[in-house]
């Protein structure tokens, strides 16, 4: 068996990769909570998000931790767009359209992104990703600690912003009771384009949290997605709370099945996980039933 | 105030309004009153920017009326739906303040304790989520939530549906309240007998447009009224 100070380690890092995972979750459940859809564009947002990371990084050789700001803004602006002219427009209120618009959207992303960048795996230089930071017996990588940090930070400032804010409420409003916003004066279309634009702003922060310890290829967001929409059911759809408690179980689950199991089995936990919510408690944890 | 003259609507193709005329006037209670089905809440959507004008025209105080419903609202034209509407998730107080999310924001926190004097159950239930309040409270909520804009004219679609009638006293307690403050009131209701009562005019409709109109008072003592309405056969026997 391992001793405890390994097996406590493996469940801080996985509460500090699930931390990030959470993040990539709430773009997700903010989606899909508001707007009744499931975006299936996320992963291939997120993969830009990254690229975009990159290029700041090593092209112009900015800080990485610099670059989310800036970038969150640009694909607030990107989600807002997308949402507010293209995909919206193109459901003409049919849920089932939204999903062919965003899935063909993801496919058109990765593969104008294969087209640039081909299916090279992509990593930050220097050797940021083995900073690491003593915590009694245990040794923490630094990149994950700052992607912890944030991550809570911005889920913080997306509940106050939920909670304390009229763009807020008119969010929750709207994703319970349209017609009822509606009357009340509140532009639907806008208040969908900029959840839209939050969920991708979500990303951006994600990305530049993700890449000083992971990489980019033209596909890679999918696995966080996957991992994400997983998230997303645990904690309840919709639910904002349950994307960040879920991700961090998740994270949990991942690095203690890795230890156990070996790294390469490590995700099978999430998937047992995700099988056994979806037969004993479907609402997820925070979820109302439908 | 509110000039309706020849007003079609519906949805798409469906016209379920045909030429309509109706007026409201400063002040007074107009009651539109007719079955299930007439064309009522079509005619309110329309009013409130959810549905197109097919045909006709709507004017509000001197001014065409149009644009979307947010447009509509802020011109001071409020309605309050049938089946309230309200926000199931979020609690009591936040469902008022969305009620000035476009309209008379800044006096927001004076209206909201307006609200709380003229619904002292509201207050008792501020923070409580409104999915988990009474029929009865859920509808104050609605009128409560519609008040907040300062409503120039006030909508209220079928204000007494599923209330005990207990409730439905109290709802029409309120709107003469409401209306002794000056508030105009356009009433839409099933409940012919206690609209009647309130109500300055009415109009009756029929198949989408108006079979009968006038003053309230003359169209409760109408015999054609109250056969059709009330199942009374003034006359016979």
């Amino acid at each position: 068996m391992y001793s405890p100070a390994i097996i406590a380690e493996a469940m801080v890092n996985g509460l500090l990769t699930g931390a990030v995972y959470a993040l990539v979750a709430l773009g997700l459940t903010l989606v899909y909570g508001v707007l009744h859809i499931i975006n299936f564009a996320h992963g291939a947002l997120l993969t830009c998000a990254m690229f975009a990371v990159w290029g700041l990084s090593e092209g112009l050789g900015v800080n990485v931790y610099f670059t989310i700001v800036p970038l969150a803004v640009v694909m607030f602006g990107v989600g807002y767009a997308l949402q507010y002219w293209l995909i919206g427009p193109a459901s003409r209120g049919e849920d089932s359209n939204t999903l062919l618009v965003t899935l063909g959207l993801s496919i058109a992303i990765e593969n104008a992104l294969l087209a640039v960048f081909h299916s090279d795996t992509r990593t930050l230089s220097g050797d940021a990703a083995f900073d690491v930071v003593e915590l009694g017996p245990m040794l923490l990588s630094r990149p994950r600690l700052i992607g912890f940090g944030v991550s809570l930070l911005v889920a913080l400032v997306l509940w106050l912003l939920l909670t304390r804010t009229d763009a807020g409420k008119a969010m929750r409003a709207v994703a319970k009771e349209p017609m009822g916003a509606r009357l009340a004066g509140i532009d639907v279309r806008h208040i969908f384009a900029l959840t839209f634009g939050i969920g991708c702003a979500c990303l951006a922060v994600a990305a530049g949290l993700l890449l000083p310890t992971f990489y980019v290829t033209p596909r890679v967001g999918n696995a966080f997605v996957l991992v994400a929409f997983t998230i997303v059911v645990l904690g309840g759809m919709g639910s904002v709370p349950g994307a960040l408690i879920g991700g961090l179980l998740i994270g949990m689950v991942e690095s203690l099945g890795g230890l156990l199991f070996g790294e390469s089995l490590g995700q099978g936990g999430i998937f047992v996980i995700f099988i056994l919510v979806l037969l004993l408690r479907p609402q997820g944890l925070f979820g109302a039933r439908a | 105030m509110l000039e309706v003259r020849g007003l079609s609507a519906g949805y798409g193709p469906t016209q379920i309004i045909r030429g309509l005329d109706l007026d409201v006037a400063p002040g007074k209670i107009v009651a539109v009153l007719g079955a299930n089905g007439v064309g009522k809440t079509t005619l309110n959507k329309t009013l409130s920017g959810l549905l197109p004008i097919q045909a006709g025209d709507i004017r509000f105080e001197g001014q065409p009326l149009g644009g979307d419903a947010a447009d509509i609202l802020e011109r001071g034209l409020v309605h309050v739906p049938e089946g309230r509407k309200i926000f199931p998730n979020m609690t009591v107080r936040e469902n008022l303040e969305l009620g000035s999310y476009r309209r008379a924001k800044v006096r927001r926190a004076a209206n909201l304790e307006k609200m709380f004097v003229q619904f002292p159950r509201l207050r008792e239930r501020s923070t409580q989520r409104a999915g988990t309040l009474s029929g009865g409270e859920q509808q104050m909520l609605a009128i409560g939530r519609g008040l907040m804009a300062e409503p120039r004219l006030l909508i209220l679609d079928e204000p007494s549906l599923g209330l005990s009638p207990l409730l439905v006293e109290e709802m029409f307690a309120l709107i003469r309240r409401l209306n002794a403050e000056g508030q105009a009131i356009l009433l839409v209701e099933q409940n012919v007998v206690q609209s009647l009562e309130v109500a300055d005019t009415a109009y009756i409709i029929e198949n989408g447009s108006c079979s009968l109109s006038g003053p309230a008072s003359e169209l409760a003592g109408n015999p054609a009224v109250l056969s059709a309405y009330l199942g009374l056969e003034i006359g016979d026997a």
